[in-house]
């Protein structure tokens, strides 16, 4: 038995992990200009084809390989339509994401009853052994781990590096970016390519390191929470970390709960991660409206 | 780059098409080995994959042992995957279309669009796999598969060491509950001191609501799990994987925890469905018991109890399989009275043994039980 503060965080971060990536995904997305509502196509693309080539491969880093690829793929359909065909941005993304769910059920059906090793908890040394914390945050697969490095990284990238303020400028203003001589497509479409590229990785982490399970539909809205949570997040990678683990740790929380055995409903329990989302988007609400990328701005108010 | 993807997209339609007209034509040259008399068309629908280790599994199983049993006299349909919602009248109309004069419609969701089709359709007989409505050509069937959760509690109330049980349910609806409270059940009369922590994980098949719920109850002290999904893999993998043993539900899952298996509560289609199968082909389905709601158990064979796990010690394995045989004789009844609820209160009286349309309409969950069903 371990200590229920050491559930709530461990769990936290691992249903909150595959939600995490798909927040930084759609972050790159928005911060050149493309609201791209098909996370949850990318992520169950990538939670595909990650199980499909670990199962035939046997490699879990091959299949992680592989469900970057797929969601990339088709981040990078979203892209063409919307950046070079100019298409609808909520319409294609809706649109998307339900290709690839209706994709992978098609394609996956023989995968549901194969058994999949894939990446296992790695602890680390020492680390592990701190009380409380050591064995929620230091006791992960490796996807997970490089979710912890992740978000910094990509902070430093957009906001501390000269590619990242061309790339950020994309997304405030093409013009200025074109008058530097940048061509903004490349940004854009390089930010949507990298978005769904990340979704991928999300999706991969729930099929091969967290369930070991191949469904369909195994995504189960994670990927839609995650447009929400970019919000939250203010469009900031080194930020993503709050939505996702309310998220998750929400999802932990009501688990814990429904085990206590108090009088509550479990079917209130159980809309406890998107009533908390929401509260919280509420509670920020004011003061997002001037960080979002400008460029965004006109694609919603269209 | 327009041509590249225009080209990709051909590629990806022409693949999707011809697999299907793939399995199509598999399904047709089963038919034209049929010989001279001309086969009776059966359909089955399922609302998800043949191999879940699951619900679908056992009704696939199901169709599978008709296929053997009527052998060139009868051509099989089948479509899994199938929604439910008017996606499963268009699928059950187009198999009519093709041949099939018996139906089966196996998920909880298809009565309705199965109702509709059968308005139209009165030459065809309809079997529902666990409906609480009919009609003149529909009935439906199901099984009291709590008796064999009955039977699983005593095996894991008496392999616990924590006493403590974790049970991993959907929704709190009579038949989930009627499970739950029956494992309880089983399990307290074997051993009194032990628990049953339930949590509602609000869907059928969410992989990582279930690797959560299922990492939590372990860290929270239950050392076996078992649950009522659709899909059973993902939870008894973790229980393999952590060690905890695993009671299995719908289908034998043995094979997926060699060590800690226990047994489980399953689906055995096979004969009531020949038998079904049977009484349409020969044109008594009205006025047969299948004509309404047929409910069947241990005795009738729809349900039975998964074989036991290696690790399950001898004395155990005969005490459960005999108060299985008791069960089956009727001197042993899951639900019968005295039944507390989780406050106290007295919901089956002492002695009591409940009819199943009473008991399927079960709002409670039993003294021992861990959880909520508060509306």
């Amino acid at each position: 038995m371990i200590g229920a503060l050491t559930l709530l965080l461990s769990g936290a971060i691992q249903s909150g992990t595959s939600v995490l990536y798909g927040v930084y995904g759609e972050t790159l997305c928005e911060r050149v200009g493309v609201l791209y509502m098909g996370i949850e196509g990318s992520m169950v693309l990538g939670a595909f084809a990650a199980y499909m080539v670990t199962s035939e491969t046997g490699s879990p880093v091959l299949g992680l390989g592989a469900g970057m690829l797929a969601g990339a793929l088709l981040a990078l359909a979203h892209a063409y339509f919307v950046i070079t065909r100019r298409t609808n941005q909520i319409a294609t993304g809706l649109t998307l994401m339900f290709l690839g769910l209706g994709l992978t059920a098609f394609f996956g059906r023989k995968y549901t009853s194969i058994h999949v090793d894939g990446f296992r908890e790695l602890a680390i040394p020492l680390l592990s052994k701190i009380p409380v914390i050591g064995q929620a945050i230091f006791t992960q697969d490796p996807i997970t781990y490089i979710s912890f490095i992740l978000g910094p990284l990509l902070w430093f990238l957009i906001f501390k590096t000269r590619t990242g303020i061309l790339f950020r400028g994309t997304g405030e203003d093409e013009k200025v970016v074109f008058a530097y001589g940048v061509n903004p497509v490349l940004f854009r479409y390089l930010g949507v390519l990298a978005g769904g590229a990340l979704a991928g990785i999300g999706g991969a982490q729930l099929s091969i390191a967290y369930t070991h399970t191949w469904i369909e539909g195994i995504t189960n809205g994670r990927g839609i929470i995650a447009v929400a949570l970019v919000i939250l997040a203010s469009w900031n990678p080194a930020k993503a970390y709050i939505g996702a683990y309310i998220f998750g740790g929400a999802q932990a929380l009501q688990l814990i709960l429904q085990q206590q055995g108090y009088n509550i409903s479990p079917f209130l329990l159980l809309m406890l991660p998107y009533v908390l989302t929401l509260a919280a988007l509420f509670a920020m609400s004011k003061q997002k409206r001037q960080v979002m990328p400008e460029e965004l701005k006109r694609v919603i108010n269209n | 780059m327009k041509k590249i993807l225009l080209l990709g997209m051909a590629v990806c339609m022409a693949a999707g098409l011809s697999l299907a007209s793939c399995s199509g034509k598999k399904q047709e040259s089963g038919a034209n080995a049929a010989g001279s008399a001309k086969p009776v068309g059966i359909g089955f629908i399922f609302v998800g994959a043949r191999d879940d280790y699951g619900y679908n599994q056992a009704a696939y199983q199901g169709s599978v042992a008709v296929e053997q049993a009527f052998g060139d006299r009868v051509k099989i349909y089948r479509s899994e995957n199938v929604p439910e919602t008017s996606e499963a009248s268009r699928v059950l109309e187009q198999m009519i279309q093709v041949g099939a004069t018996v139906q089966f419609p196996t998920s909880y969701g298809h009565l309705d669009p199965a109702l509709d089709v059968a308005k139209n359709r009165k030459d065809v007989i309809f079997f529902h796999q666990g409906g609480l409505k009919t009609s003149d050509n529909l009935g439906t069937y199901f099984g009291t598969i709590w008796e064999p959760f009955y039977l699983a509690g005593m095996a894991a109330g008496k392999v616990t060491k924590t006493n403590k049980l974790g049970f991993i349910a959907s929704f709190p609806i009579p038949q989930v509950l009627l499970n739950i409270n029956a494992f309880e059940l089983g399990a307290k009369s074997v051993n009194p001191a032990v628990t049953t922590t339930v949590v509602f994980t609000g869907s059928w098949a969410d992989p990582a609501m279930q690797t959560n719920a299922a990492n939590s109850l372990i860290d929270g002290g239950a050392d076996v799990l078992t649950q009522h999904q659709d899909s059973t893999k993902t939870i008894i993998e973790i229980c393999e994987r952590r060690g905890v043993k695993a009671v299995g539900n719908h289908a034998d899952a043995s094979e997926l925890a060699p060590e800690g298996w226990v047994t489980g509560a399953m689906w055995n289609w096979g004969p009531t469905f020949i038998d079904m199968a049977q009484t349409a082909l020969d044109g008594k389905f009205t006025g047969s018991k299948y004509d309404g709601k047929f409910r069947g158990g241990l005795k009738e064979g729809v349900v039975d109890l998964a074989p036991f796990g290696k690790n399950v010690p001898p004395d155990v394995v005969v005490l459960v399989n005999n108060a299985k045989a008791q069960m089956i004789a009727g001197d042993l009844f899951a639900f019968e009275g005295e039944v507390k609820d989780q406050t106290g209160k007295v919901v089956i009286a002492k002695g009591a043994r409940p009819s199943v349309d009473e008991l399927e309409t079960c709002d409670y969950l039993v003294e021992g039980v861990i959880g909520s069903v508060a509306n």
